[in-house]
């Protein structure tokens, strides 16, 4: 071992364990997700951390490392050798290795850390490169085929992770090098276009996953037949990103026919589209002419006034098919571009707060029904909120409002929506990039991760798509993104102005989507060559489309260059002139001093053709009509199944997981009480030294879609409307965005359910005057077995979600202090009941209500407000009490009272106020706040509920308390 | 007076509660001024002006590898001797969440005696980070950031903050030498119960200081709980308009008045 300084690179391990059991969270992490399989037999996990070295190392300078950095003096014991596949452990063990070319922070931040410690104390010594690795022995495994299970259900995902297991037979060769990625030579390559047939356009566009429609293909086919050539891949690849659907929404743009059922009232209509987001959703923003809109659906985000000074920005998006294949790394990422399209808003919003919701199949669903490839709810939901929780709290914003809604559709395709909101000077919203500016692409490096992102959101989910597409998967790595809002926010903040004069996000499509946009009104040279690259032998073209994290493009003018570079040097982050804003609308891509793509700026962003969609719709199942108050009897046990509903149950293990108080803006958090209660939604002071507050909250109803998606749309916009204002929020000055998740809609009774949900929305964003400031589609959600396997699970051979509309709100309040929290504060308060469901009484009662309601919590009348959803006026009351440890009495009798105590209503509210307030009010009284630790509810005289808070607050909350983080 | 009082927050990659932290100060009445770790190692003479220097919380380097670990070696390599300098004029050093675990790693808490294999912060026993908020009982009485008796909120937001010591021998001399600052208390004063210990943390430690009192370093957030409206029950009522967190700065600041 003591030889001299080798000259020439070697390679090094370091393994690190726990000192002691005790300390091995991972390990008992992983066993209890073991047993969940179920392999009942093994009795421990012992985990342990790789660190491989490549480079010019001395054993004594590993040591070192080791010492210093890798292993905890007290926490932990660490091995060494030279070499990577010595182990000393020889029980059977699963280990995890990434495979070539994915993201490793960790690697990363250990190479720069390691260089930095050996610099003094070992001056010849080299790192070329490192990677990390897992490994796991597993105690009491009884076959080689179990340690296969774990790994393959528990321990790694085969689209991102190799897993090499040893034991009962098995013995996984370890790599003895680094294996690199594939090295793709450069040769430029047009595709056969011109002369192609419609069958064979359609043949390429398939095989090429491109996504595009024969009616697409023909007219880039007519526009490369005019000038005369064929285009090249790259072309051809930067058409395909910026006509996806997830790029322009063709579907929800396009022209509709609708006939069917008329919206919101009896009988049968026709009506014509222009185009169906206009005349919808734009529509009500145009209409509603709000001043305080500042900026509405041209950038990344919407924003709204939030003072004199600053205004809000708030965008959602969708993660929903990386997130199905690597629930990690998908949700991470999701995470990770929305809050990118916040600091691509303007000319940067600083993230203040973030939001999630996600819709799964439920955590306990048949592992014997699950599909080939699909992964298990469980391990979806808990990978989902690990990946938010990772990057969320390294970014450090918190994590405020969210929720969970569970569905056996969305097996195969969940549902992962991000938001995020951000601060921003009013005079830095506008941006335009200028000709002359230098294309400047900071951040992380490009690699060939994520390609194939945007038109992969295209695709139908099949049980192929895990190998087909993993490609589009990628691992975020947050440091890498705070580093650059750090060193954007400084320039964007400089002495002497904003140092650039446009940015965005480079997110769907990469750099062919970032520097298209930029530059659609001026032109745009780009130098492949310059890009820089994490690893070598990236085509040019992978160059371009890649997909690669945290990356944002700045048009910067040359004046500026010098300083602005030199801030993101000084904040370690990589910026890099990659080409020049031109004056003649053509975007010119060159590699190799060869023009590799030349597109005309106005045929990219207007030429694709307009679709025209025919929709139709008629009621097939009726909503039931409503139960009616149940009979007076015993009601108790179906109070505690329906606080145990998933849908209802504790978030608490969720909401603990996400820093939701970082930036100390926090004034209304997403627990409330001194039990943790559910909050409606979220305040947040953005200024600290103002009393001006933001809420942050949401609406989303797919259990009404099949009836009637009009009604579910106009349910969700109620929802995050009543959401906001219980917790204080301003119903005049409330944005809110749109996100439509759906199956595919090619055919008219699809499409009808999206017009009558777009229609929804906007009658109801008109009447309750709340404009839509942003939005996003996520289409094409459905899930294609195989037909044998299909029959042999007795499922249907495609699973597709129900449609699904999550409204975000936004709204200003303007004193913080007049907050209301849902716990109850005291007994002898009365219990009052505000409730005009809106398909009953209309939009402009159901508006009044909405009305009545935030007024007399602003004028401080109001000491704890719950909406009324999931499981009914029951189940809100009882999560009141739970959250506060304190009682109530119902007794709906002599109100007029005559739902069921379990009814999801619309525009309905529960609110505490003192008895003098509540009759002033003119609202009726259904109860009492008592502090005798039960919740009594009497029908006609008759005790029907009667249980003690914690017996409610014991169902409500075990259901989805997992153990452990993993 | 107040206004004089100078604090540096110092800040690398991935810090992340600089901007409250530096609010915190100046409500407090200090002068809070913000730079960047490459800077102070590049120029450590910048400390010669202040009193205080806080590390904030974070992810600091991702906390790649364990919290704090990349972070808190550079300190030691590259700013160990100054600080130790600034301490020994009489200066104070606050560590907070990520800022604490520095601390610790860099081996400038304990401190004196105790070596960097004594003590150190870990995986809590849940395996996962937790946000919740924890009432803690300030056990030292040299503490000039805390008063000896005092119960106290804040929220911990962390995943890495299980206070362990090498051996009970080490225990017991941090606990005669007044070293063990704030230890998490539930209801009835224990220690040891779950969720009021969030961590596992042995003899409920929750933070510590140096033999002089100026080293603070804890896991909670005094730096969330500089206004009312922070505390999760204020929508409740009587919740004292002086915050906790507050205090904590207050008192540092009237130390150097």
């Amino acid at each position: 071992m003591q030889e001299t300084q080798p000259s020439c690179s070697t390679y090094y391990q370091v393994q690190v364990s726990s000192r002691s059991p005790e300390l091995d969270g991972s390990g008992r992490d992983v066993l209890a997700e073991v047993r969940q399989l179920p392999i009942s037999d093994v009795e421990a996990v012992h985990t342990s951390k790789l660190y491989f070295f490549r480079g010019v190392l001395s054993a004594e300078a590993v040591q070192t490392l080791a010492a210093l950095l890798l292993c905890d003096p007290v926490a932990e014991v660490s091995t060494f050798a030279a070499g990577l596949t010595y182990r000393e452990d020889a029980r059977a063990a699963v280990e995890v290795h990434a495979k070539p070319g994915v993201m490793d922070p960790v690697a990363l931040s250990t190479r720069q850390a390691a260089m930095r410690v050996l610099r003094e104390r070992f001056p010849e010594a080299r790192i070329d490169e490192v990677r990390t690795a897992r490994r796991y022995v597993i105690v009491g495994a009884s076959s080689a085929g179990d340690l296969e299970r774990i790994a393959k259900q528990v321990l790694a995902n085969s689209c991102i992770q190799h897993a090499f297991i040893t034991g009962f037979g098995r013995n996984d060769e370890l790599p003895a090098t680094f294996v690199e990625p594939p090295e793709l030579p450069f040769e430029l390559r047009r595709v056969k276009l011109v002369d192609l047939s419609d069958a064979e356009l359609e043949k390429l566009s398939r095989e090429a996953h491109l996504f595009l429609s024969l009616k697409e293909m023909q007219a880039i086919r007519d526009h490369f037949a005019d000038l005369d050539r064929d285009p090249t891949d790259l072309e051809l690849e930067t058409l395909a990103q910026t006509w996806s659907e997830h790029c322009v929404h063709k579907t929800l743009k396009s022209e509709v026919e609708y006939r069917g059922d008329d919206f919101g009232k009896p009988g049968t209509t026709t009506r014509h589209y222009g185009n169906l987001l206009k005349d919808t959703i734009a529509y009500a923003t145009r209409t509603l002419d709000k001043d305080w809109c500042l900026s509405v659906f041209e950038d990344n985000a919407g924003v709204i006034a939030f003072d004199e000074e600053y205004g809000l920005a708030f965008k959602v998006e969708t993660h929903n098919h990386p997130s199905a294949i690597e629930p990690y790394g998908g949700a991470a990422t999701g995470i990770g571009g929305c809050i990118r399209d916040i600091m691509g808003c303007g000319l940067g919003a600083k993230p203040i707060a973030s939001t999630d919701i996600f819709c799964f199949a439920p955590p306990d669903f048949d592992r014997m029904h699950l599909p080939k490839d699909v992964l298990h709810p469980r391990r979806v939901m808990k990978g989902v909120v690990r990946g938010v929780r990772d990057y969320g709290n390294r970014m450090g914003i918190p994590t405020v409002n969210g929720a969970i809604y569970f569905d056996e559709r969305y097996l195969g395709n969940p549902l992962v929506f991000c938001g995020c909101a951000g601060l921003i000077p009013r005079n830095r919203i506008a941006k335009k990039a200028q000709v002359g500016d230098r294309i400047v692409v900071a951040g992380g490096r490009t690699g060939r991760d994520g390609i194939h992102g945007a038109t992969f959101s295209s695709a139908e989910l099949t049980d192929s798509h895990a190998d087909e597409f993993s490609h589009a998967v990628q691992i975020g790595n947050a440091i890498e993104e705070k580093k650059l809002l750090d060193a954007q926010l400084i320039a964007r903040d400089h002495e002497t102005g904003c140092l650039y004069s446009a940015v965005t996000d480079c997110g769907a499509g990469g750099l062919s989507s970032a520097v298209g946009e930029m530059g659609a009104s001026t032109g745009a040279n780009v130098d492949l060559d310059s890009v820089p690259l994490k690893y070598a032998g990236l085509r040019y073209d992978e160059i371009w489309i890649s997909e690669a994290q945290e990356r944002m493009v700045f048009a910067v003018p040359p004046e500026n260059l010098e300083t602005f570079l030199a801030i993101f040097t000084a904040e370690e982050v990589e910026a890099t002139v990659i080409g020049t804003f031109a004056d003649d609308k053509m975007l010119t891509v060159r590699y190799r001093r060869e023009t590799v793509g030349m597109l005309d700026m106005d045929f990219l962003h207007e030429g694709y053709p307009r679709q025209r969609r025919l929709a139709n719709w008629t009621q097939k199942v009726k909503k039931p009509a409503p139960g009616g108050l149940e009979s007076p009897g015993l009601l108790t046990d179906r109070l505690l199944l329906e606080l145990g509903e998933y849908n209802t149950a504790s978030k608490e293990w969720v909401i603990r997981q996400y820093d939701h108080e970082v930036q100390g803006r926090s004034v209304i958090k997403p627990l409330s009480g001194p039990n943790a209660g559910p909050s409606d939604a979220a305040v947040l002071r953005p200024v600290y030294d103002r009393v001006g507050g933001v809420v942050l909250g949401c609406g989303l109803c797919p259990e009404f879609t099949r009836f009637d998606p009009y009604w579910m749309a106009v349910f969700a916009v109620d929802e995050a409307l009543r959401n906001v204002i219980c917790v204080g929020g301003d119903p005049k000055r409330t944005a809110i965005l749109d996100n439509f998740c759906w199956g595919k809609t090619d055919k008219p009774e699809a499409m009808g359910e999206l017009v009558r949900a777009a229609q929804g929305a906007a009658d109801a964003a008109i009447a309750f005057g709340l404009p839509f400031i942003s939005g996003k589609d996520s289409l094409n959600n459905e899930f294609a077995l195989d037909e044998d396997e299909a029959k042999r699970l007795g499922v249907p051979a495609r699973i597709a979600i129900p449609g699904t509309l999550l409204i975000s709100a936004m709204s200003i309040m303007e004193d913080v202090e007049k907050s209301v929290s849902m716990d109850l504060k005291s007994a002898g308060n009365a219990l009052v009941v505000g409730s005009s469901p809106v398909d009953r009484v209309g939009l402009e009662a159901a508006c009044s209500l909405h009305a009545q309601v935030a007024e007399l919590i602003v004028a401080g009348k109001v000491k704890a407000a719950h909406d009324i959803s999931d499981g009914g006026l029951a189940v809100a009351v009882a999560e009141m009490c739970i959250a506060s440890g304190l009682g109530a009495s119902l007794d709906v009798d002599g109100v007029n009272w005559d739902d069921s105590l379990f009814e999801n209503l619309p525009t309905s509210y529960i609110l505490e106020m003192a008895e003098s307030d509540a009759r002033r009010a003119g609202l009726p009284i259904v109860g009492w706040v008592e502090d005798s630790g039960r919740l009594v509810v009497k029908i006609r005289g008759r005790e029907s509920i009667n249980a003690s808070t914690a017996r409610l607050d014991e169902a409500w909350r075990t259901p989805l308390a997992f153990e452990g983080g993993r | 007076m107040a206004g004089s009082v100078r604090v540096m927050v110092v800040r690398a990659a991935g810090i992340n509660c600089d901007e409250e932290t530096m609010y915190a100060w100046r409500l407090a009445g200090a002068r809070s001024e913000l730079v960047h770790l490459n800077q102070l190692a590049e120029n450590p003479k910048m400390l010669d002006d202040h009193q205080i220097v806080t590390f904030p919380g974070g992810f600091a380097y991702g906390d790649d590898i364990a919290a704090g670990v990349i972070f808190g070696q550079r300190v030691a390599d590259d700013l160990s001797e100054p600080l130790r300098a600034l301490v020994d004029r009489g200066g104070s050093l606050l560590g907070i969440c990520n800022g604490f675990q520095v601390l610790v790693k860099a081996g400038l808490l304990p401190g004196g005696v105790f070596g960097r294999d004594a003590v150190t912060v870990t995986f809590n026993d849940s395996a996962k980070f937790e946000a919740r908020w924890v009432r803690m009982s300030v056990a030292t009485d040299r503490c000039i950031f805390l008063h000896q008796g005092d119960t106290i909120a804040m929220p911990v937001e962390h995943a890495e903050g299980k206070v362990i010591v090498r051996d009970d021998e080490t225990l017991e001399r941090l606990k005669s030498a007044g070293m063990i600052a704030v230890r998490y208390v539930d209801e009835g004063g224990r220690t040891d119960t779950y969720p009021a210990n969030p961590n596992g943390s042995v003899d409920g430690i929750a933070g510590l200081c140096d033999e002089t009192g100026r080293v603070l370093g804890l896991m909670p957030h005094p730096d969330r709980h500089f206004q009312r409206t922070h505390h999760p029950l204020w929508t409740a009522g009587a919740i004292s308009q002086s915050p906790d967190g507050l205090t904590m700065f207050k008192r540092a600041v009237a130390h150097y008045c």
